[in-house]
């Protein structure tokens, strides 16, 4: 294991072993990348089966049952189970090469979170085969996800808490990591921003995840075991999940978009050859985007009946934080100004991102006006604001982040050529999409229905909207065949291929070396790598002589754990159902797992090993081979 | 990639134009065409923020197209742009100016939330209980709605009845799962919750009711289940002089007008049919003294005179046959399925007979 | 290696918790996760406040009908004083002195247990005195859960003390064990301040109406 010889080539079981014990940020950002891939593409089939049902009036491809449960399990899994694991994977995959760490914090954490987030995935998609999936949205709004029948909303309850669990270690992980792991010279406010995004996003989560784990747990709770928290008949009160579920809700977009404006950030200077515009400023915003989004939460509850105070000091709140989403995205413009612009595909990406962000952020202005929201609110204005935020936004910055950080992950680069087709038909398929829906919602058409009468004025633009769609899904099949080509190819690409790229990262051989840095390098300013380069040298000067490098060794800890946990949530969920004697075993034998391997982490040293300096010298030798 | 931009700004032309071919909606139904003030104060909210917002797209879209156009690099161009740090002028200009909007949408809207929210003309209770404001009381239920004038004493369901030209006030709330009460052309949503009574008001202007035909479209906007997309009521906006008169003949289908036999046979016998089968869940008078929790279905008083049946169908006998014999087919998840036993074709018809022969007089 | 590294009391550094990087990582990580944990607690304790006393009829017993002031002020002192004791325990074990940290350990254990074996006699009074149960109405509910949350963090807290305790019996400290035993003590602490909460909110808060 201490050798460096084991990146070389290894058996098909002994790969799939290495990545089940892994705790490598490196490998685990490409787990993430996979599963939250897997994960991106079935709720897109969701999404697909929902426009077709919506193409015309009164259609019958899917039940009224069905749909719902398509709807809940699209916005279910979009959010958690792929934009946030999609974005941990670049987090993961990129944060500690900004910041010259050889790893993250904890490691083995690190590999924990992973697999939770992983098993309450799976936990939460065998519903589709296991009596149904959850149907009251993705908000499951307490009345209706009580009354629910089977154990649809027991599987959303059960998975989400399992997979939270994970994204919040794994936010305390990168807290921690950009705190005490920077390389020497990598003061705050040299970091790259996509660094930033990731230590204000992590502190979102480490704020918000904890109300949704109270308010899943009350879920659990009242549908399993028999309390009363919002059973009204029992003197509950379901406004309590309304609020937990979007003090949650409303950073959780904050969550997931500040890092894709961390990606862009990235993106923009790269492929202008110019330095971010305002990078103070651009730190300031994130950090006061990131402490407002938890002062706006009722926005999303103004027809719930709070009283006209508690609306209008939200709605005031609500248009505050549009102030320093403007300041980023003229920074972002005045970087590209006077830049010198290479149109590759992410920096593509990121020039569509710009009209089509702030589309969905002046949307969303407009409906931080209360009055106004009354009317908007749960009609189809919503769901195109969203989408505008969260395709134009995230899903964007995931697209682009991919192309841009594709050869740091694989040491290849994505056909250019393709990458374009799938540009334009994601770009124009989602505009036709959801620009439409906007007008939608004003001509009357509420949310989340499963079909709509006819001579109501909403034919055209449903179909209109579901063409787009289509577009949309042949997109993301060539990106598809794209990564297939590429992969195939294994054309090895070598270090900063780019050719512009301005932050450690890029300082780094490729592929790279598991230990990331030999020797830490001296940080000398912001865009470290760049500063370098414009004086003329290859490579970071290093802050270290070389010597011994501490690391952590592989563990199936991490797996067991989660598993424990994914077996005890079946016990948790049957044990109330009649001829089901077996769950409460099931639940004790789960949790017996879970706590017995987390006691055998506890008690059993690990201390890692060491690569030695020798050895690291002989490859440096060998390195050319 | 100059023509790829464009290619895409055409798609959206494209869309746009195909939607003011459409125009703004259908005026019983779209937010777009308000029909009273409080949905002229929200849809003044809309367009005033509208306007300032298009003022931004088109301000970042200029600067945005000029920075792109611009600055392309040339072929394989070596050169280091200038690398600039930032400007102060800059960024605080593009602060305060956002701020200064965000001030002028700020201020219509703490107004408009303060005045849409004031119901206290329903607390002035008199004497005997009732008001000078024109109140009802709307309860939503899976899959339909109750509304309840307590001021009249009469109770119909589906579809509501409001006088124009006045601030009609209404005390909502769910009594299963949460619904949210929406009449678009008339102004903004209210929840319907099931731990608290909501309350709103809304007023229908008499011209705008005219050019909808006195027919406003209203819908359930929150996720209730199946049948969600399928919880539609009406409302019928009347001139003052006919709400009244409406009032009066609804007060007037009484205990004694409701067992009278009526003189078609099928109907008589469609009428045993419903004493028998329906009428623990389903009232015929409008003043119906059971408690709420024991009105489990929609009041059916005047049903031969309204819509739609269901909320949903074409009003005749043959689609009200189609929803007694499989209203599971036309709205999945209702309650009613299932608790009538089998009816066979004639008990069908004559039961759809007696339920048309139901009119307000 | 480091982590093994055998001290005397002159060589043990003034913070062995923070000595090494694995340990910076640890105390900052953990700090973070209560935190997270506080919000947790304030989340329930909301809850807790919004569901006070809300009963499906008057037949169920309210705040004022359950709680008595001595049983809950002696669960109280127990948690106090068993702080303190964590505290004396950190400070012999900052002093390389395993053996007098794990005496005052055992003290803490003690003492926790006992708060436990409170705990438990007291739901079961509420349970079968008053009828207050878990799934009797959203006040039980939510005072079952708060207060119950409390408890199975004590019981965690316990089982980690413990398990470090005989873990290290024979081997004494180091700078690896040292983080974690300071980790265990910080998250003792932060139980007892969440029962300081409680103590005020529920049980003060609730007898006086």
């Amino acid at each position: 294991m201490s050798s460096i010889a084991h990146t070389q080539k290894r058996g098909f079981t002994s790969t799939v072993w290495e990545y089940l014990t892994t705790v490598d940020h490196k490998k685990i950002a490409i787990l993430y990348l996979l599963a939250g891939g897997f994960f991106f593409i079935v709720g897109g089939i969701e999404a697909m089966m929902i426009r077709i049902q919506l193409a015309v009036p009164n259609n019958d491809f899917v039940s009224a049952g069905l749909f719902n449960e398509i709807i809940t399990m699209h916005g279910t899994t979009m959010i958690f189970l792929a934009a946030m694991p999609l974005l941990f994977a670049f987090m993961n995959a990129v944060m500690p090469l900004q910041i010259g760490a050889r790893d993250v914090a904890f490691p083995f954490v690190n590999a924990l979170g992973f697999w939770l987030f992983f098993f309450g995935g799976l936990f939460l998609n065998l519903s589709w085969f296991l009596g149904g999936a959850p149907d009251a949205g993705w908000t499951s709004y307490a009345s209706l996800s009580l009354a629910s029948e089977g154990h649809g909303i027991d599987f959303y309850a059960l998975g989400l808490q399992i997979s939270g669990f994970g994204t919040l270690m794994g936010g305390i992980n990168f807290l921690v990591t950009i705190i005490n792991m920077r390389a020497p010279g990598m003061t705050y406010m040299r970091m790259p921003l996509f660094t930033w995004t990731t230590f204000v996003a992590s502190a979102l989560i480490l704020f918000a995840f904890p109300p949704l784990t109270v308010g899943l747990f009350m879920l659990i709770f009242d549908r399993m075991f028999g309390s009363g928290f919002f059973d009204v008949a029992m003197g509950g009160n379901t406004i309590i999940w309304e609020h937990f579920f979007w003090i949650f809700g409303h950073p959780e977009v904050y969550i997931l978009v500040l890092p894709a404006f961390g990606l862009f950030s990235e993106i923009f200077p790269t492929f202008a050859r110019k330095r971010l515009f305002g990078y103070s400023s651009m730190v300031f915003a994130t950090v006061l985007i990131g402490f407002l989004g938890f002062m706006v939460w009722a926005h999303h509850m103004f027809t719930t009946g709070l009283g006209p105070v508690a609306n209008a000091i939200f709605a005031v709140a609500t248009m505050a934080i549009a102030v320093p989403t403007g300041i980023k995205i003229f920074n972002w413009i005045l970087t590209i100004w006077g830049g010198s612009i290479k149109f590759t595909v992410p920096m593509l990406y990121a020039v569509a991102f710009i009209p089509s962000f702030v589309m969905g952020g002046v949307t969303g202005v407009m409906q931080a006006a209360a009055p106004a929201d009354y009317q908007f609110h749960d009609s189809y204005f919503i769901v195109a604001h969203f989408h505008y935020v969260i395709v134009g936004g995230i899903v964007l910055g995931l697209l682009g982040g991919a192309h841009f950080y594709w050869p740091l992950m694989f040491g290849t680069m994505l056909s250019e050529k393709l990458g374009k087709i799938t540009f334009v038909l994601f770009l124009v398929g989602f505009h036709l999409t959801f620009f439409i829906q906007h007008f939608l919602g004003l001509m009357g058409m509420p949310r989340r229905v499963w079909t709509f009468l006819e001579g109501q004025g909403l034919e055209t633009g449903n179909l209109i909207s579901s063409i787009g769609a289509g577009l949309m899904a042949l997109g993301i099949l060539v990106l598809l065949v794209n990564i297939v080509i590429t992969q195939k190819n294994n054309i090895q690409v070598g270090r900063d291929p780019w050719k512009d790229g301005r932050t450690l990262e890029w300082a780094i051989p490729s592929p790279t070396p598991f230990y990331n840095f030999k020797q830490l390098p001296l940080v000398r300013g912001l865009d470290a790598f760049w500063i370098e380069k414009m004086e003329g040298k290859t490579d970071m000067t290093p802050a270290e002589p070389i010597g011994d490098i501490h690391m952590p060794n592989n563990s199936f800890v991490p797996f067991v754990i989660s598993l424990g946990l994914f077996i005890a949530a079946f016990g948790a969920m049957y044990h109330a159902d009649e001829g089901k004697d077996w769950a409460i075993p099931v639940l004790i034998i789960g949790m017996l797992i879970t706590f017995g391997a987390m006691l055998y982490r506890s008690v059993k040293d690990d201390h890692g090993y060491h690569i030695h300096k020798e050895d690291l010298l002989d490859e440096a030798e060998g390195g050319t081979r | 990639m100059k023509r790829k931009l464009t290619n895409w700004r055409l798609f959206t032309f494209t869309s746009l134009t195909a939607l003011f071919l459409s125009g703004c909606g259908e005026p019983f139904l779209s937010t777009l065409t308000p029909a009273g003030e409080a949905g002229q104060t929200a849809y003044d909210l809309m367009l005033l923020s509208t306007w300032i917002m298009v003022g931004v797209v088109i301000v970042v879209s200029v600067l945005f197209a000029i920075a792109v156009l611009k600055f392309r690099r040339k072929k394989d161009d070596p050169a280091i742009p200038k690398q600039v740090e930032g400007s102060h002028v800059l960024e605080m200009i593009w602060t305060i100016i956002p701020i200064i909007l965000l001030i002028i949408l700020a201020i219509p809207t703490v107004l408009a939330t303060f005045d849409l929210a004031d119901t206290k003309a329903m607390d002035k209770k008199k004497e005997d209980g009732t008001t000078d404001a024109m109140v009802v009381n709307v309860r939503a239920n899976l899959y339909w709605w109750e509304f309840e004038y307590p001021n009249q004493k009469i109770i119909t369901s589906q579809e509501l009845v409001v006088p124009t030209d006045q601030k009609v006030y209404f005390n909502v709330k769910a009594s299963d799962v949460k619904h949210s009460f929406w009449i678009p052309a008339a102004g903004g949503k209210i929840d319907t919750n099931v731990e608290n009574v909501n309350q709103i008001w809304l007023e229908f202007d008499g011209e705008k009711a005219e050019e909808a035909d006195n027919l406003f479209y209203g819908k359930c906007a929150e996720l209730c289940g199946p049948s969600h997309a399928l919880m539609d009521f009406k409302v019928h906006a009347l001139p003052k002089r006919e709400f009244d008169q409406w009032v009066t003949a609804m007060q007037a289908i009484d205990a004694k007008a409701a067992e009278a036999k009526p003189e078609d046979p099928a109907a008589a016998a469609g009428q045993e049919i419903f004493n028998q089968k329906c009428l623990s869940c389903h009232a015929v008078t409008t003043a119906d003294a059971r408690p709420e929790a024991a009105r489990t279905a929609p009041n059916l008083a005047g049903f031969g005179e309204r819509e739609r049946i269901a909320g949903i169908l074409e009003h005749n006998e043959e689609e009200l046959k189609n929803w007694i014999s499989n209203p599971e087919e036309y709205k999945p998840g209702n309650k009613m399925t299932g608790t009538y036993g089998e009816l066979s074709d004639q008990e069908t018809d004559q039961l759809a007979a007696y339920l048309m022969s139901l009119k307000v007089e | 290696m480091a982590a093994e590294q055998k001290f005397t009391p002159q060589t043990w550094p003034e913070s062995p918790e923070q000595a090494t990087l694995e340990g910076k990582n640890k105390f900052l990580g953990f700090w973070f996760f209560l935190g997270g944990e506080t919000v947790l607690f304030a989340s329930l304790f909301a809850t807790y406040l919004a569901l006070k006393d809300s009963v499906p009829s008057d037949t169920h017993a309210k705040a004022s009908d359950l709680f008595e002031l001595p049983l809950v002020f002696l669960m109280t002192m127990l948690l106090l004083t068993s702080s303190l004791t964590s505290v004396f325990a950190i400070y012999h074990m900052k002093n390389y002195s395993f053996k007098k940290m794990q005496q005052w350990l055992f003290i803490t254990v003690v003492l926790g247990l006992g708060f436990l074996a409170c705990e438990i006699y007291e739901f079961y009074h509420y349970y079968h005195e008053f009828e207050h149960k878990f799934t009797s109405s959203a006040f039980g509910s939510a005072f079952y859960t708060l207060v119950g949350f409390h408890g199975g963090h004590v019981v965690f807290g316990l089982s980690w003390i413990i398990a470090l305790m005989v873990r290290n019996a024979k081997r004494g400290l180091n700078l690896y064990n040292a983080p974690k035993f300071y980790l265990a003590s910080l998250y003792w602490h932060f139980i007892d301040v969440v029962w300081v909460f409680i103590f005020t909110v529920v049980y003060l808060m609730g007898m006086v109406g």
